[in-house]
C-alpha cells in the first residue's frame, strides 16, 4: 500500500474530481467557440451562393418584387459613405484627446474626469447614440432643413467611435518609451514638434490597428443607423445626397431579414456576406500584425 | 510625466514657437474636453426630451404596461421587465460558459497553439455585428431550437416561465443570442485577469498537495473574481442596451407574460421598433423610456468601474 501511494491512482476522488472539471471546461470551450462556426459557415453557405456582379452595381427593388430583389450598391456605398464621416469626425478629435491624455495631463482630476468619462461613453448602448442625434439635429432639421440624412447617421456613429479612439490612442502613446521624448525635448524641439514628428509615429501602428478596429466595428453597427440615416433604394450620385436619407448594409440587412419575401432575405444574406467577410478579414489582419509587431520586437 | 513638464519650462524659446506650442496643447485640451460635453449632452438631451411625459406619468410609467398611443396611455413595465429578465437570464448561462472557457484557454489541457485558436475564434465572434448574429437567428437558430421549445412546453409547462404555446419568435430565442454575444466579453475578460494572478500562488498551492482544481477553485479563482465581476457587469451593460438581434428574434409585443416563450419586449427593441413612425407624446414617452435605459446601463457601468479600481489586484 505504502508503495502504490507514490503512483497515480485513477480512482482517487481528487483525480476523478479533476478529470470531470477539465472535461466540463473543455465542453465550455466546445460550446464557446459553435457559434462563430456556425454563424460564419451559414453565412459563407448562405451569402457566398448570392454573389454576382449584379449585385454590387444594381439598386434593389422594393419588397413585393419576389421576382427580383436587385442590388445592394446604395447600400454598400452608403456605408462606405456614413463610416467615412463617422470617422473624419471621431478620428481628429479622438487622437487629439488622446494626445493630452497620454502627453499633457498629469494624473488630475480632470484627467481622471476624461478618463472616466471616455470608459462611461463605451458602455452607453448603442441606439442611445442614435436618440441622442434624433433629438439633436434629426427632430430640429437643424442641417439645412434635412431631417433623416446620412451627415446624421455619420454623426451617430462617431459618437461610438470616439472612446474607441481616443483609449487606443492614450495607450498607444503610454507605451512609446520616455527616453525618446527626452531625446528629442533635449536636442531643442518643442513640444508639439515632440509629439508630432517622434511619438506619434513611433505609436503610429497600435493607434492605427486599434482605430481601423473601430471603423470595422461602427461598420456594421445598426441601432444608431435606423432612425438618424433610415434607408434608402436609390444610387448615391452627388454630394448633396448626404442630406438625405441614406441606405447602409446593417440597416438592409434588418429591413430585409424581416421581410416575408425569399427575394429580399437572400439579399439580406448577401449583404451580411460582404459585411462579415471585410470585418473579419481587417481583425484577422490586424491580430497577425499584431503578433508579428510583438515578435519583432523582443529580437 | 512631471518632471518632463518641468524641464520644458525652463527653456527659451521665440515667442511664436511657444504660441503654437500653447495653440497645441489646448486644441487636444478642447478636444479631450469634447468627451465630457457629449457624455453630458447625451444625458441632458434624453432627460429633457422625456420631461413631458415624465411630468405626466411620473414613476407610474415604470409600473404599468399599457402603450397606447391612441389614448395617449403609456407604460414601459413590459419592456423594462423583458430588459432586465433577458440581460440577467443571458448573463447567468454566460457566467460559467464564460469562465470555464477562460480556465480552458489560461491552463495547459491542451498544446497552446489550439488554446490561442480557441481564444482568437472567441475574440472573432465579438467582431460579427449584432444585425448578423439576429439574421441569423431568425433563419437558423429558430429553426433549430422549434422542437425543443414544444417539448419544454410540453413536460415543463407547469412552470410559469415556460408555460404559454411557444411563439416563433419569443424572449428564450433572445436570450440565446444573448448569451452568443456576451460570450466574448465574459471570456476576454475573464481570462485577461486569470492570466495577471501570479505562478508563484499556483505553484505554492501545487506545493503543499491541492489538485488542479482545488487550485483553481480554491487559489486562482477567488483570486482573479474582482476583474471577472468587472466583465460581468460590463457584459450585463452590453445585454441591457443590445438592440439588434433582440429586436429582430424576441417578437415584440407588448403584453405582457411571465412567459419566456412568448413574444417580449426590451427597452432597446421597444426604440428600434417605434421610434421612425412616432410622433406627439408618444416621442415623449420614447425618449422617458431611453433615459431608464440610459440610467441602468450608466449605474451598471460606473459600478463595474469601481469594481475595477477598488479591487484590482495587487501583486
Amino acid at each position: 500500500m505504502i508503495m502504490n501511494s507514490l503512483y497515480y491512482q485513477k480512482k482517487l476522488s481528487r483525480n476523478v474530481g479533476d478529470k470531470f472539471f477539465t472535461s466540463l471546461s473543455v465542453f465550455c470551450a466546445l460550446i464557446a467557440i459553435l457559434p462563430l462556426i456556425f454563424v460564419v459557415t451559414y453565412i459563407l453557405i448562405k451569402g457566398g451562393a448570392q454573389i454576382t456582379p449584379e449585385l454590387f452595381t444594381l439598386e434593389p427593388n422594393p419588397p413585393g418584387d419576389d421576382l427580383d430583389a436587385g442590388g445592394i450598391n446604395p447600400a454598400l456605398i452608403g456605408t462606405l459613405v456614413i463610416t467615412t464621416i463617422a470617422s473624419i469626425i471621431s478620428i481628429p478629435v479622438g487622437v487629439g484627446g488622446g494626445i493630452y491624455l497620454a502627453e499633457y495631463s498629469n494624473g488630475g482630476p480632470f484627467s481622471k474626469f476624461i478618463r472616466f468619462g471616455v470608459n462611461v461613453l463605451a458602455g452607453v448602448p448603442s441606439i442611445i447614440a442614435g436618440v441622442f442625434i434624433y433629438a439633436l439635429i434629426v427632430s430640429t432639421k437643424i442641417l439645412f432643413g434635412s431631417m433623416y440624412s446620412g451627415l446624421a447617421g455619420g454623426m451617430a456613429l462617431s459618437i461610438l467611435m470616439l472612446p474607441t479612439v481616443i483609449k487606443t490612442t492614450d495607450e498607444g502613446l503610454k507605451l512609446v518609451p520616455n527616453e525618446l521624448r527626452y531625446a528629442s525635448l533635449g536636442i531643442g524641439a518643442s513640444m508639439y514638434t515632440t509629439i508630432l514628428k517622434i511619438t506619434l509615429p513611433t505609436a503610429f501602428r497600435s493607434i492605427a490597428t486599434g482605430v481601423v478596429l473601430g471603423i470595422a466595428r461602427a461598420a456594421g453597427e445598426t441601432a444608431p443607423l435606423i432612425f438618424t440615416a433610415l434607408f434608402s433604394y436609390y444610387y448615391i450620385v452627388g454630394f448633396e445626397d448626404l442630406f438625405y436619407e441614406m441606405g447602409s448594409l446593417a440597416v438592409l440587412i434588418y429591413n430585409f431579414a424581416l421581410e416575408p419575401y425569399d427575394a429580399q432575405n437572400k439579399l439580406a444574406w448577401a449583404a451580411s456576406f460582404i459585411l462579415v467577410i471585410s470585418i473579419l478579414t481587417v481583425n484577422i489582419f490586424s491580430r497577425i500584425l499584431a503578433a508579428f509587431t510583438e515578435k519583432t520586437k523582443r529580437v | 510625466m512631471e518632471e518632463k513638464l518641468t524641464l520644458f519650462k525652463n527653456r527659451k524659446r521665440f515667442g511664436i514657437e511657444k504660441n503654437i506650442d500653447l495653440i497645441f496643447k489646448n486644441t487636444t485640451l478642447t478636444l479631450s474636453s469634447l468627451v465630457g460635453i457629449v457624455l453630458f449632452g447625451i444625458i441632458l438631451v434624453v432627460f429633457f426630451q422625456s420631461f413631458e411625459s415624465f411630468s405626466r406619468y411620473g414613476l407610474k410609467f415604470l409600473v404599468t404596461s399599457e402603450w397606447n398611443p391612441v389614448k395617449d396611455e403609456y407604460g414601459a413595465f413590459t419592456a423594462i421587465y423583458g430588459t432586465l429578465v433577458t440581460s440577467l437570464l443571458s448573463l447567468l448561462i454566460t457566467i460559467p460558459l464564460g469562465v470555464g472557457t477562460a480556465i480552458f484557454i489560461t491552463e495547459d489541457f491542451v498544446p497552446k497553439f489550439v488554446r490561442e485558436i480557441v481564444g482568437s475564434f472567441v475574440e472573432l465572434l465579438a467582431a460579427i455585428p449584432s444585425v448578423v448574429l439576429g439574421l441569423w437567428a431568425i433563419f437558423v437558430m429558430e429553426p433549430f431550437f422549434r422542437e425543443f421549445f414544444v417539448f419544454l412546453h410540453k413536460f415543463f409547462g407547469w412552470i410559469s416561465l415556460f408555460s404559454s404555446e411557444p411563439a416563433g419568435r419569443n424572449s428564450l430565442l433572445a436570450i440565446i443570442i444573448l448569451v452568443v454575444m456576451l460570450l466574448p466579453i465574459v471570456t476576454s475578460i475573464a481570462r485577461d485577469s486569470l492570466n495577471q494572478v501570479p505562478k508563484k500562488l499556483r505553484n505554492a498551492s501545487y506545493g503543499i498537495g491541492a489538485s488542479r482544481w482545488k487550485t483553481i477553485f480554491s487559489v486562482i479563482l477567488p483570486a482573479a473574481l474582482s476583474g471577472i465581476m468587472a466583465g460581468v457587469l460590463l457584459a450585463l451593460g452590453r445585454a441591457m442596451g443590445e438592440t439588434m438581434a433582440v429586436t429582430m428574434i424576441i417578437g415584440n409585443s407588448n403584453a405582457f407574460s411571465w412567459s419566456l416563450l412568448s413574444p417580449g419586449y426590451t427597452i432597446s427593441s421597444m426604440l428600434a421598433n417605434q421610434f421612425g413612425e412616432a410622433d406627439g407624446s408618444q416621442v415623449s414617452s420614447l425618449f422617458y423610456a431611453a433615459f431608464v435605459l440610459m440610467i441602468l446601463s450608466l449605474v451598471v457601468n460606473i459600478f463595474a468601474q469601481w469594481l475595477v479600481k477598488k479591487f484590482s489586484l495587487k501583486y
